[in-house]
């Protein structure tokens, strides 16, 4: 499938013994040098409004006032210096640390949201919801994303995210609808899922069918289903099968008062504390249990741990369709939370940029947590900004989440590498 | 692709037995299987056969009378719609749907081959749409917006959709070559990159339609059009024969060129093709380049054959599509021609039966589906009809593994 898995892994973070990589210090000073064009000469002369909180929460914080010329430069010099100690370091052969990428990121996404909000017809942004919606948004991504985890940790590619999605959406509006319940809505999208899931498995495990095949067209299966019964039944009475109950928000007292970070974690609903709850387990149970170092070996090395008496495909297998589950209520987000209803096609390809941040976080849950937050809040910014009348047109607003995906894999993250087993159908003997 | 085909028939097999271990059995199979379960889905979801079901116990001949006249309704205006009307009245109107399905066919077939080719160069190039897109914008700007004398006028388009997109998509072998960036994603992102960049061109004066406030630029000049095939009353375009030329070149380029044996190389094993001195780098980004300009030509039917307009919606699913056209088709060139003739029947077909018997036309998407799964799998198609295993003539041993595995599937 990829080359990861063939060419010579080289880790851009590592000691490169001799060979400079130019890659990012020649990005990062393309970057700084637009920012100093844009951000800092290309600066509105006016204030940034930054809204912090709401103004009826009990702790109301004050609105952040910025200069965008003074915050401009600020950022755009940073840069410069930043991207200067990147060039600086690689001559001396050595590569640029993580922590200045990251630094440069924040620097150049403050600089970047004072420009372009700055330049608005309205230059005042309610931050905390920019915040929140990013994480709303980005909640069904993470569902995706543990789901690719799970499977490509094991050696099964998991394309068919996206069908997973959108069968837990459909399954969640339909179980709800009949049952009355957003509960029983949830169960079923799980359920959903894991169908899916086993379809993906059988193929792929039993009939050892190319992995990829398999997902791409189970995705093209799951869109054709829906969208034929949603046609055939749904829409034709969708008083009984498409008006689904949705999900409470259940708000904790006291800490969902807290300006900005309260409404992100402590007034969501049973989705969105699962997502929360699916993020450290799989975490915790992928690299401090005995369940995690089997499903990382048998992602790696197959033979070695079949050796050591681990049955490989079974272990395949339960992880595949453990995949399910999580995708399945990720996709319930849809229709019991974020719409009340299922639609055509709903999930959109939502489940292609889950594992676009299954990658950019290198197959590691909390990698793939992070980049899912920011593609949504990409998308959120780019909603908002349309909203608030920007000089830059809305279609290139559109497109940022996926630039911004497309410069992540290509240049900061690196190269990444997929388990090394992952595609490779598992034969014994 | 799959590695259970491979196994030599060892002894001296019957006639019989290699019809019955062949792959056309398997294909021929997995069509009948899927058109029966597509039928079944038809069925139960019938609002007549829903009524006659509620006295399925008192008379059930109703319920299986309606389930049959609501799946074979739908699959007789589906062939209507495909190959052949013989309600027509004139010649013209019998075999007008069977044009229709070569018209479908010729993007399906183009994007298919595209895809077909990145896959045999290890490639998995999801960004057909994109290219489509990109290809179709270039060649509707010179189409509309270049004077110039017929025959070269079509020529260049074609030449800058092709050139749009091997750009689209050879960026992403430039990237996916240079900084390893994985080929899934990067097309991925692309496609709605593509989406977006065409909606903004569609809203500046270069291309938008003057006096329209809608995203859609003006007609192609009549000399930027592929000519009608079989007169005016089809839709028919040369776009076709384009189709099977450029079948024909891929089939060249990849058994018969260095280039296509490097891209093999590439493709079967990227560390092997790199120690025998292949330049993997250069093979992604040829492959990428020469896909994109397939999917280009797919864009150029598009929009100087069935369109005749460039809109953000001109490459309508085709890119998808040809995905599975490629898949279905093993990869192999005319594989793809004959998968790309297939799906373009589904596709001809399906919006006849969606208006005549209002049976959605997303049963094909489920019904083309299901034959990619199952002619991926000729395993499971094989311990469903109990047929006979290839090479199990006097089986080795390993195919003898994998009956067992098989039929304990469906046991």
């Amino acid at each position: 499938m990829s080359t990861s898995a063939t060419a010579a892994p080289v880790r851009a973070d590592a000691p490169s013994g001799g060979v400079r990589n130019w890659k990012n210090p020649i990005l990062l000073s393309v970057l700084a040098l637009l920012a100093l064009l844009v951000f800092a000469l290309g600066a509105p002369a006016n204030d940034v409004t930054f809204r912090l909180s709401d103004p009826g929460d009990a702790l109301a914080l004050p609105e952040l006032v910025l200069s965008a010329p003074l915050i401009g430069w600020i950022t755009a010099l940073g840069m410069l210096a930043l991207a200067a100690f990147v060039v600086a370091r690689t001559r001396r052969g050595e590569p640029a640390p993580r922590w200045l990428l990251a630094a440069f990121a924040v620097l150049f996404l403050i600089g970047f949201l004072t420009w372009v909000v700055g330049s608005a017809r309205t230059p005042n942004v309610a931050l905390y919801g920019l915040l929140a919606g990013s994480v709303t948004l980005a909640v069904p991504l993470i569902f995706g994303s543990l789901s690719g985890v799970l499977c490509e940790r094991s050696g099964v590619v998991n394309i068919a995210i996206e069908g997973q999605l959108l069968f837990g959406a459909f399954a969640a509006a339909v179980a709800a609808s009949l049952s009355g319940s957003a509960i029983v809505g949830l169960l079923a999208a799980a359920v959903a899922g894991v169908m899916v899931s086993l379809v993906l498995a059988v193929f792929s495990i039993r009939y050892l069918v190319n992995q990829v095949i398999v997902g791409v067209v189970l995705n093209v299966l799951v869109s054709g289903l829906t969208g034929f019964l949603f046609s055939a039944v749904l829409s034709e009475d969708s008083e009984t099968w498409n008006s689904p109950p949705q999900l409470p928000v259940l708000s904790i007292p006291g800490l969902s008062e807290i300006p900005i970070l309260g409404p992100i974690l402590f007034e969501q609903t049973i989705v969105g504390y699962l997502m929360y709850l699916a993020v450290a387990v799989v975490y915790v149970a992928l690299y401090h249990s005995r369940w995690g170092l089997r499903t990382r070996a048998v992602g790696e090395h197959p033979k070695a741990a079949d050796t050591l008496g681990v049955n490989v495909n079974r272990m395949r297998f339960t992880n595949v369709l453990l995949a399910g589950v999580v995708a399945g209520v990720g996709g319930s987000f849809f229709t019991l939370v974020l719409v009340s209803g299922f639609g055509r096609d709903m999930t959109a390809g939502q489940g292609y940029i889950a594992l676009a941040a299954l990658i950019f976080g290198r197959w590691n849950p909390i990698g793939a947590f992070f980049a899912a937050l920011l593609f949504g809040f990409a998308t959120n910014l780019s909603n908002v900004l349309s909203l608030l009348g920007t000089p830059v047109p809305d279609q290139f607003l559109r497109m940022l989440p996926y630039v911004v995906t497309i410069f992540a894999v290509a240049g900061l993250v690196g190269r990444s590498r997929a388990p090394a087993a992952s595609g490779i159908p598992y034969v014994k003997g | 692709m799959s590695v259970q085909e491979s196994q030599p028939v060892a002894g001296s097999p019957t006639v019989m037995h290699r019809v019955m271990t062949g792959n056309a059995l398997v294909a021929v199979l997995a069509v009948v299987m899927s058109l029966i379960l597509g039928g079944l889905l038809i069925a139960l979801t019938d609002p007549d056969v829903a009524s006659a079901a509620s006295y399925f116990f008192s008379r059930p001949q109703d319920t299986l009378a309606a389930a049959w006249s609501a799946a074979s309704g739908a699959y007789l205006a589906l062939f209507q719609g495909s190959i052949f009307n013989f309600e027509g009245e004139t010649f013209t109107r019998m075999i007008y749907p069977l044009t229709q399905t070569l018209t479908v066919a010729t993007p399906l077939i183009c994007a298919g081959l595209g895809v077909a080719l990145a896959f045999r160069a290890g490639l998995f190039n999801i960004g057909a749409q994109g290219q489509i897109l990109i290809g179709a914008t270039f060649a509707g700007w010179v189409g509309f917006t270049l004077d110039l004398p017929a025959g070269i006028h079509l020529l260049l388009v074609i030449l800058a959709g092709m050139l749009g997109g091997a750009l689209w998509a050879g960026l992403v072998g430039v990237l996916k070559a240079r900084t390893g960036a994985h080929e899934v994603i990067l097309t991925i992102m692309l496609n709605y990159v593509a989406v977006n960049l065409v909606l903004y061109f569609l809203s500046t004066p270069a291309f938008q339609r003057p006096g329209s406030t809608n995203p859609i630029s003006p007609q192609l000049d009549a000399t930027a059009l592929y000519p009608p095939l079989l007169g005016p009353e089809f839709r028919l375009h040369w776009g076709f024969v384009v189709a099977v030329l450029a079948t024909v070149f891929v089939w060249w380029l990849l058994n018969r060129s260095t280039v296509g044996f490097e891209f093999r190389a590439v493709g079967a094993n990227a560390s092997a093709a790199r120690t025998a001195g292949i330049s993997v780098s250069k093979g992604y980004i040829l492959a990428m380049a020469i896909a994109g300009a397939l999917a280009g030509l797919a864009g150029v039917a598009q929009v100087s054959g069935t369109e005749k307009v460039l809109t953000s919606g001109v490459a309508a699913s085709f890119g998808f599509d040809a995905i599975t056209v490629a898949l279905l088709g093993r990869s192999s060139p005319w594989g793809t021609f004959a998968a790309g003739l297939l799906f373009g029947a589904f596709r001809a077909g399906g919006v006849t039966m969606q208006a005549s018997t209002g049976t959605s036309i997303d049963i094909v998407l489920v019904v083309q589906s299901l034959i990619v799964l199952f002619i991926a799998a000729p395993p499971l198609v094989r311990s469903l009809f109990r047929l006979p295993v290839p090479g199990a003539f006097p089986a080795p041993k390993s195919a003898k593994d994998r009956t067992s595995a098989a039929t304990g599937g469906t046991a």
